[in-house]
């Protein structure tokens, strides 16, 4: 964390000499004692909702406190409330949202019932909001320019041409390359990480005191993340911005802010300076937190005692084996597309270049990489959605482009796919029996009775309760549905899991469940797993062996150990110093 | 954009062959033969019948006649009724009344359907909204004629506020009824999308954020959210005028419009090929044209198609 | 300013465990009844009075196109010039028309034509529709552009002409199919739109993939899997187009080209109406009041299922 300070500062100071001069009195302000007056204070806060059966209280009785320049962390899972908080502090409830108890002073004043005259005073010249979402939060039909450019007109800092001027200065700052021209595009010519920076230019247009970021990077990749966190942490300490952070990765949290507000079903339970939270944790509920967040300190997952044991029966059973069983072997993949240019000229993507790799039995293999990687489509090949452009899958010595279609269709129920999105993968017209069903029926398997056992055991693998087998998707949640996806993956008895970032999209909590489940299913089962993901720490914790891709490229290949502790390429050092939290020593259970 | 342009035009072209010919082969199936009856009671000499058949091409099968049809067309020459008179003629007469009757139409459904879609679409729930939207459904369930005649007997007739009929110089006084009755329908339609548009926008994360930036709550109304509701909005105004003009020939014969409706009623009960014809084919025209500019609004309205 | 200063207020402190509760990590809901799309939509449209009111509209129009016997005994074809005009009175609660035939057996007679028009209309449009959208939609490719352009040419020709023109052609053997067909002709293309936009969002679903590579063919997820998903548009507007039709019928009738006037039906007796309108308005309400109250009932059901249907307006 200070290593990450005095290095952002250098940089800083050579970049944005004149913000730093406009900030100069922000900073004074700091040093005459102001140490001592919170500049956002959340006394007995309450939020609640009005729905049609009542109100549903969100927040209940949060208090916290920021101070000038300081940098603040609200951490918790999805439904804890975080967002309303930053939400009511701004005057931006959704819908049917009403503060209903408490207060919110900021600078000593009351802004709890503000009016809306008050509220647009209060917005983006003392408070500034970085959002969560870069692909919606930008209007699609106006340029970037005058996105940033709105922002300072609206608040009275400058006009016409030289609030372009300005405009192009913030967006500089906020690290756009050639800014003056960008400026004139539209948000659909950006990347995700180009939006994300436009917003903070937009968030910070008006240098405000406080700027509240709502999970400003979850939706881009590691890199970038890093990338554009330091730079915001380098702008704000040279504005002298307080900055309030929303997100769920406690990692993050404790790497970027001093101070930790843990959230949990609309209460804080648990609040404190970032480093004793993580190495002291006293809620259960942190406790928690703390040991399920993934991080470059946590281990490879061990299956649980039974599994263990069961796996040990496999493994005896199956003693003739080699060590070095190999169940998939891909050589030399490759996958072109035809796509159109910029120009509506026909061009060539090598989405995936010379990928070659094997996977052993009952161990599992990591495909890492960024979005664009080519990760997704070899995971498309492996599972026969996609045809290979040239290259050669062996599935157990067999080349699988020899095969029949019927000996296709058999090799199918051999290996399964999990997929990323866990409200995208279930069909929501299909009750869960359905749908853990439907690969037995496809390939024919058992009577109606025998099938209904075969779906109550299977719900029992992945520990749900058979009850759910008449509940319709809608009514899970991400994990529950995941598992869902997972039992169905394994109703045909398959070898081979292909996991496509099975877990990103679950909150903490509910990933290392997921986590565990598939390590003692691998124990149990004796399951080979593919696991394509962006998130190295998550590989940490479950993969044997790992691949890193880049641009459709092998960059590096290796035990999961050895590419951790020694790693050979740059791609790969960057991808692990880019972990959030990645350095800090946790709690590591009683 | 050139790209994109140039895709929909070339995507126009089969439309409109298609169109015509499809027409073109409905008129030749029409019952009738107009030729017998110019003859009158004693009938035609077989002589002076070959002669008329083979100036029309009547004698030759459908696809020749079509396409000596297309010829005429590309040299301006529709054609001549079979009393004589020029097709061109004929349309100059009907198209201003149908044209100027359209446009009335369309300037009214904009302005109203937008500016009541947008209050109930802002107030989503409210009495405004609610009222507003039971009240479009019985315009779109109501038949236009009947929302003729009702208007006609009591703003016309019982009121005295408005001309029953239409005059000869085409008075905007006298053509607005007719105007709004044509309207009506396009109004509740034009009413519901923008309500629905503007509720959708309202709550996008783009419209947070620029609230976030201090914005008054007028400049993000008009800027976040009305700009972006009007577009799919303004695409449907665009090809509604070639809707209108095609429909319009219920209003006209309940306020007794000379127009295109009208006059293609009779040309068809009196097998008028070449009438029919020409005026189906100029709508076909329009409708393409119309398609056309709503294509280039929606690529100068929405960034996002301009590099498609 | 560093970072590890700590500011009054903000020492480590955490809340108690009897106060905030824990609760199990992720437990599946065991209280509530199982909720699929149509069995939520169907909770949601209960509460609603509009989808009430609209189903009455289409159960009354319903009965009297299957059993006008119920609501009267007089015979809509009986008329006698001598009653030409005459006020309602008593038996005959609406009155006469020009002809001296009874309005209200009219009326009552006229929901026949008008019903099973929009019904048959609705059927084989969406038939059609469905089975052109679909391919289009799954297709793709060229299926897809001459999908496209073929509904691009009958948007293009304009409706009522070409119905008048196709209406005079069979005008010797004009019967109700011929109707039918004529305004399905014109009715399939706007289904087939929607139901191919439909198909095209619901294919590129993880879970249709997810039968892909289970080895799940082609139109086998079709059926199971993306039709069923994209069901809900194509329903929604098939009760608001059932509605249109009706209309659609009454106008043609309105202009002499639709029925056989045999066939007694709201838009002829509507137009005829016309002629009278200043001395006995009640010729012209009744049949017309009937034919919006059955059209709104159809497009007021097809507007409150899109709001149950439509998961975006539940949430």
């Amino acid at each position: 964390m200070l290593q990450a300070e005095t290095s952002s500062q250098a940089v800083g100071a050579q970049e944005a000499a004149e913000v730093q001069e406009q900030a100069q009195d922000h900073v004074q302000e700091q040093a005459n004692g102001a140490d001592l007056k919170p500049l956002l204070e959340v006394k007995d806060l309450e939020v609640a909702f009005q729905s049609s059966t009542g109100t549903v209280p969100a927040v209940r009785k949060a208090n916290f406190s920021i101070y000038p320049g300081q940098t603040i962390a609200i951490v918790g899972e999805s439904g804890s409330g975080k967002s309303t908080v930053a939400a009511a502090v701004i005057g931006l409830l959704p819908g049917t949202g009403k503060v209903t108890g408490g207060q919110i002073l900021f600078d000593g004043k009351d802004i709890t019932h503000c009016t809306r005259k008050e509220y647009e005073d209060l917005r983006g010249s003392k408070i500034g909001l970085v959002p969560q979402d870069p692909m919606s939060n930008l209007n699609p039909v106006w340029s970037i320019g005058f996105q940033v450019r709105e922002a300072l007109v609206a608040n009275n800092i400058a006009k016409g041409s030289e609030a372009h001027k300005l405009a192009i200065q913030m967006l500089e700052h906020a690290g756009l390359p050639d800014a003056e021209r960008r400026s004139k595009q539209y948000p659909h010519e950006f990347s995700g990480g180009m939006r994300q920076r436009a917003l903070i230019g937009i968030g910070l247009a008006c240098h405000p005191k406080l700027l509240i970021a709502d999970e400003p990077t979850s939706a881009l990749d590691v890199t970038v993340q890093k990338r554009i966190l330091d730079h915001l942490e380098n702008l704000t300490s040279e504005l002298g911005t307080a900055v309030m952070f929303i997100t769920h990765d406690l990692g993050l949290a404790a790497e970027r802010a001093s101070y930790l507000v843990v959230m949990h079903r609309g209460r804080v339970v648990e609040s404190g300076p970032s480093l004793e939270i993580l190495q002291n944790p006293r809620h259960p509920y942190t406790k928690r937190l703390v040991q399920a967040a993934p991080s470059l300190s946590s281990q490879r997952l061990s299956a649980g005692v039974e599994a263990a044991q069961s796996a040990h029966e496999v493994s005896d059973s199956s003693s003739e084996q080699s060590d070095s069983d190999e169940v998939l072997r891909a050589e030399n993949l490759v996958k072109v597309f035809d796509i159109r240019g910029a120009k509506g000229e026909k061009q060539e993507l090598r989405a995936v270049d010379d990928v070659s790799f094997s996977i052993r039995r009952g161990t599992t293999l990591a495909i890492v990489g960024e979005s664009g990687s080519g990760k997704s489509t070899v995971a498309n090949i492996l599972l026969g959605l996609l045809k290979a452009t040239s290259g050669e899958v062996y599935y157990e010595g067999v080349p699988s482009s020899t095969l029949s279609a019927a000996d296709m269709f058999k090799l199918r129920r051999k290996m399964q796919p999990v997929f990323q999105n866990p409200y995208g993968s279930l069909d929501p017209m299909m009750s869960i029996y359905r749908c853990i069903e439907e690969p037995l029926r496809i390939h024919k398997i058992g009577t109606r009775e025998e099938r209904e056992k075969r779906v109550a055991e299977l719900l029992d693998l992945v520990s749900l309760p058979r009850s759910a087998m008449r509940r319709y998707p809608g009514e899970l949640s991400g994990g529950q549905r995941q598992r869902v996806a997972i039992a169905r993956a394994l109703a045909l008895n398959p070898e081979i899991v292909v996991l496509d970032e099975a877990v990103s999209a679950l909150d903490v909590l509910v990933q290392a469940q997921i986590l565990q489940l598939l390590t003692d299913l691998q124990a149990e089962l004796n399951l080979s797993y593919l696991f394509i993901t962006h998130d190295l720490a998550v590989v940490r914790q479950s993969a044997d062996e790992v691949i890193v891709m880049r641009d459709g490229k092998m960059v590096e290949s290796g035990s999961c150990e050895d590419l951790f502790a020694n790693p050979q390429e740059d791609y790969t050092r960057d991808l692990i110093a880019a972990i959030p939290g990645g350095s800090i020593p946790l709690w590591s259970g009683n | 954009m050139k790209r994109y342009v140039g895709r929909r035009l070339l995507q126009l072209i089969p439309v409109f062959f298609g169109a015509t010919f499809l027409i073109f082969a409905m008129v030749y199936a029409l019952p009738g033969d107009p030729i017998a009856a110019l003859g009158g009671d004693k009938g035609l000499p077989p002589a002076v019948r070959a002669a008329i058949e083979r100036e029309y091409h009547l004698d030759q099968p459908l696809l020749i006649q079509y396409l000596y049809y297309l010829k005429g067309i590309f040299t301006f020459d529709f054609g001549m009724t079979f009393s004589g008179r020029p097709v061109v003629e004929v349309m100059a007469d009907a198209f201003p009344w149908t044209l100027k009757l359209a446009l009335m139409a369309i300037v009214f459904e904009s302005v109203f359907g937008i500016l009541f879609g947008v209050f109930a679409g802002l107030r989503r729930g409210g009495v405004f909204d609610s009222t507003v939207l039971v009240l479009s459904l019985f315009l779109i369930a109501i038949p236009v004629f009947v929302i003729g005649f009702l208007l006609q007997f009591i703003i016309g007739v019982k009121l005295g506020w408005l001309p029953v009929t239409v005059d000869q110089s085409m008075s905007f006084k006298s053509m607005l009824m007719p105007a709004i009755v044509l309207g009506a329908v396009s109004f509740a339609y034009i009413l519901r999308l923008t309500r629905t548009e503007v509720a959708e926008n309202a709550t996008a994360d783009y419209v947070r954020t620029a609230t976030a930036k201090g914005l008054s709550r007028p400049k993000v109304v008009v800027r976040h959210i009305l700009r972006n509701s009007l577009i799919p909005v303004i695409t449907f105004i665009g090809a509604d005028l070639g809707a209108l003009m095609g429909g319009a020939i219920v209003t006209e014969g309940i306020f007794n419009i000379p127009g295109v409706g009208g006059t293609m009623y009779k040309a068809i009960f009196q097998g008028e090929a070449a009438t029919v014809v020409s005026f189906t084919t100029i709508l076909v025209l329009v409708y393409i044209f119309t398609s056309l500019i709503v294509d280039l609004l929606y690529a100068a309205l929405d960034p996002r198609i301009r590099y498609e | 300013m560093s970072k590890d200063t700590i500011y009054p207020g903000q020492e480590h402190s955490f809340s108690d465990i009897d106060e905030t509760g824990l609760g199990a990590v992720d437990a599946v809901p065991d209280d509530r009844p199982p909720a699929s799309l149509f069995g939520e939509a169907w909770r949601q449209l209960r509460r609603r009075p509009i989808f009430w009111i609209s189903a009455a509209l289409i159960l009354l129009s319903l009965l009297m196109a299957l059993f006008p016997q119920l609501f009267t005994s007089a015979d809509p074809r009986y008329c006698v010039l001598k009653h030409s005009l005459e006020a309602p009175g008593p038996g005959h609660p609406f009155g006469f028309d020009k002809q001296g035939c009874d309005i209200y057996a009219r009326t009552i007679y006229g929901a026949r034509a008008s019903v099973s028009v929009g019904v048959l209309s609705m059927l084989l449009s969406v038939t059609i529709g469905v089975i052109m959208g679909s391919i289009a939609g799954y297709r793709g490719g060229w299926a897809d552009s001459l999908l496209s352009r073929v509904t691009d040419i009958f948007f293009a020709i304009p409706f009522v002409l070409a119905a008048i023109v196709i209406m005079q052609i069979f005008k010797e053997s004009r019967t109700i199919w011929t109707v039918v067909i004529v305004i399905s002709l014109f009715g399939w293309p706007q289904i087939a739109r929607i139901c191919r936009s439909a198909v095209i969002e619901a294919k590129q679903e993880e879970y249709v993939t997810a039968a892909r590579a289970l080895g799940s063919g082609g139109w086998a997820n079709m059926l199971r899997h993306i039709l069923p998903n994209a069901a809900a548009p194509i329903i929604v507007y098939a009760t608001v187009a059932l509605g249109s039709y009706i209309v659609t019928e009454a106008t043609l009738s309105f202009l002499g080209i639709g029925l056989p006037p045999t066939i007694v039906s709201w838009g002829a007796d509507i137009a005829s109406a016309r002629s009278v309108l200043r001395q006995a308005p009640q010729v012209l309400f009744f049949p017309a009041g009937a034919l919006a109250m059955t059209v709104l009932g159809f497009i007021m059901m097809g507007d409150v299922v899109r709001d149950a249907l439509d998961p975006k307006a539940r949430k």
